[in-house]
């Protein structure tokens, strides 16, 4: 494991100028360029606004803002957007690479740190755009801003260690691929992102709380909506999961690395 | 002093399990055995010492690329190992992991990147990358707007801007223009002469003879040949025709040359002479002299039509000059079994000073790859020296006559 951090220590550079290459290559030739990164997920919020503001809008006890449910809604989605972005990256990270792997010797560890490493920029992106827009409706930002390095570190945990593990099986299987798209739509429905939880009927209530994502969400909506800190019971056990399956992860993916060319 | 390079009983073989799930439970320490199992490589072992160049030579198919992959580790091995003392730079796929939104200049610290330069070697090394690419303005430009030959230059620069102390070169390299192809052989002679060993993969005898101190062949997997360059390209060039029924003998020469005939050995050459145009045999030949080069060829079998060609080599056995009775418009048709034709060749040798040898091939038409009765490598040895003209150097001789004016 340290000869891998030691690797990627190594290549730093290489990882810093990969996320700016990666990030400019995908809005190169684009006229609004890297607005995109955050103009994407917040006209989703307006749809959403728009469409449910109504019939959520009263569910959120505890507020006063007449915004409170787009508020709610953004820091869902923030939460949201940095695990989709990681996993559906990290779930074709091999295979969009595999050229490049199949032609180069480089450590290979370097691949997730810069999907990571794009995700989180245009994650922050987002986190700026969504707090300029909190001030605008007048939500300023409070000290339980705080918890979010943290939350998004957890968050960068879980999505790696889902992404990384299916993105290595995806190199075998790559219906793995496919199946995701899926079962990530799903997933979305799942996690109180554009409702409350409390507004599920009862039976539903054991689904959301089996889903991590649930955990992780709800402690930004805490942090950003309400101002207070997360639930920690059950974010330690998120934490403490994430870190796990992270683990499990890497060791998979060091056992895969070998063959894994082999398929490319 | 250690080997820069060792490679060690390496074998590559591709695995198919059947079920994907079974591959999964084996890197969890389960034992499964793979359903099929495909070595491209066996039991390969060789070395490379400092400063040396070794030529790689196959046919498709024989492993070379494989091999290639597993010295620069994008390939693991299945089994042997290997060692590199030094660092590596291979000039493989160039232009690879180049993003046609980025100017060069962009693309040339992302590719040193991937060589895992830092920023300030790679910012150090930068005015002399760009020099070296000579595209000019296009430098700062995206790689979009770049011809294929400017991506080249601009990769080729990249790959070499840091001597290695092992570098690896394919055949399928062409780098832009002959300036430039020129500019790259250059860099890569320097390389040699500053200690960089060379590992070149090539189907181009020529390339591998002028480059090489050792050359490796390659077949079916397995390492077949290694030694010196001439005699293993010439084992290479006998592979190549070698049919079904046909056979490949290696004799060793007086000389301490290798000679290596192949084929069907239905036709042979019984005898092959250089003689005066008096008729006297002879083994040096003056800059100039008309000589006849006089070949016996019997047919074994019947033989329907036979071709007779021959190739004048030189020291390093680069071909000199060649041809054969097909492009003349002599065949020879309906040779019965036991007959002997005999050639005379006449000509000027206008060749420079030196040790020459002459291959024949004994074909039913231009190539030896059809029908391939002989192939006989250093049939013949002579020298050439210059008893009678002015002192010149090369392995042609083409007397110039100077008009000198001077003008004050």
């Amino acid at each position: 494991m340290s000869e891998l951090l030691r690797a990627v220590w190594r290549y730093r550079h290489f990882i810093l100028s990969s996320v700016k290459n990666d990030l400019k290559a995908r809005f190169a030739r684009s006229r609004l360029g890297a607005a995109w990164m955050v103009l994407q997920p917040l006209a989703q919020v307006a749809i959403y606004s728009v469409v449910l503001s109504r019939v959520m809008g009263a569910k959120l006890p505890g507020t006063t803002n007449q915004y409170a449910y787009s508020i709610y809604l953004m820091a869902g989605m923030l939460a949201w957007s940095l695990f989709i972005e990681v996993v559906t990256r990290s779930l074709t990270l091999f295979v969009d690479n595999g050229n490049l792997m199949k032609k180069i010797y480089f450590p290979r560890a370097t691949l997730p740190f810069i999907a990571v490493g794009s995700a989180l920029v245009s994650n922050l992106m987002l986190f700026v755009a969504t707090i300029f827009i909190f001030a605008i409706v007048g939500h300023p930002p409070t000290w339980a801003l705080l918890w979010l390095p943290l939350l998004m570190a957890i968050n960068v945990a879980f999505s790696l260690g889902i992404g990384l593990l299916l993105g290595v099986i995806n190199v075998f299987v790559r219906d793995v691929g496919q199946v995701m798209a899926v079962i990530l739509q799903l997933w979305f429905w799942i996690t109180p992102i554009v409702y409350m939880p409390s507004i599920l009927p009862a039976g539903f209530g054991r689904v959301i709380a089996a889903n991590p994502l649930y955990y992780i969400v709800s402690a930004f909506q805490n942090v950003l909506l309400y101002g207070r800190g997360p639930d920690l019971l059950p974010l330690v056990w998120t934490a403490l999961g994430s870190i796990f399956l992270l683990a499990i992860a890497f060791l998979m993916f060091r056992r895969a690395a070998p063959e894994m060319v082999d398929v490319l | 002093m250690p080997n820069i390079l060792e490679v060690n009983g390496l074998g590559k073989a591709f695995r198919d399990y059947g079920s994907e799930f079974k591959r999964f439970a084996s890197w969890f320490g389960v034992r499964v055995t793979p359903r099929h199992e495909h070595w491209v490589l066996r039991e390969i072992s060789f070395s490379v010492g400092r400063g040396e160049a070794i030529g790689i030579v196959g046919q498709n198919g024989a492993g070379k690329s494989t091999l290639l992959k597993l010295i620069t580790r994008t390939l693991m091995p299945t089994e042997g190992t290997v060692a590199v003392h030094g660092r590596i730079a291979a000039i493989l796929e160039l232009g690879m992991g180049f993003s046609p939104d980025l100017s060069g200049r962009q693309n040339v610290y992302h590719a040193a990147g991937l060589m895992g330069f830092s920023r300030e070697q790679i910012d150090t090394a930068m005015p002399e990358i760009e020099a070296f690419a000579e595209i000019g303005e296009y430098f700062d430009q995206h790689v979009r707007t770049y011809s294929s030959g400017m991506q080249m230059r601009v990769a080729f620069s990249v790959a070499t801007a840091f001597r290695p102390d092992i570098l690896i070169v394919d055949e399928a390299l062409s780098v832009g223009d002959s300036y430039f192809q020129h500019k790259c052989f250059k860099r890569i002679k320097e390389f040699r002469e500053q200690g960089t060993s060379l590992l070149i993969v090539s189907h181009d005898s020529g390339a591998i003879q002028s480059l090489c101190d050792r050359a490796v062949l390659l077949q079916g997997g397995r390492v077949v040949r290694d030694g010196d360059p001439v005699e293993v390209m010439d084992a290479y060039n006998a592979l190549i025709a070698e049919r079904e029924n046909s056979t490949m003998k290696v004799e060793r020469l007086e000389t301490g040359q290798v000679q290596t005939t192949s084929g069907t050995f239905e036709a042979v050459v019984k005898g092959i002479r250089l003689h005066t145009m008096e008729g006297e045999q002879i083994e040096f030949v003056d800059v100039g002299q008309d000589v006849e080069l006089r070949i016996d060829v019997e047919a074994r079998a019947d033989i329907p039509r036979l071709v007779l060609g021959y190739m004048i080599k030189d020291r390093l056995g680069q071909p000199v000059f060649g041809t054969n009775t097909f492009h003349t418009r002599q065949v020879v048709d309906d040779v019965p079994a036991g007959c002997t034709v005999s050639y005379v060749a006449r000509f000027t040798m206008n060749l420079g000073p030196g040790s020459y040898s002459i291959s024949t091939a004994l074909v039913s038409t231009d190539t030896h790859l059809v029908d391939n009765y002989e192939w006989r490598d250093l049939a013949l040895i002579f020298t050439v020296a210059n008893h009678s003209h002015a002192h010149f150097v090369g392995s042609a001789w083409i007397p110039p006559k100077f008009d000198i004016k001077s003008t004050p």
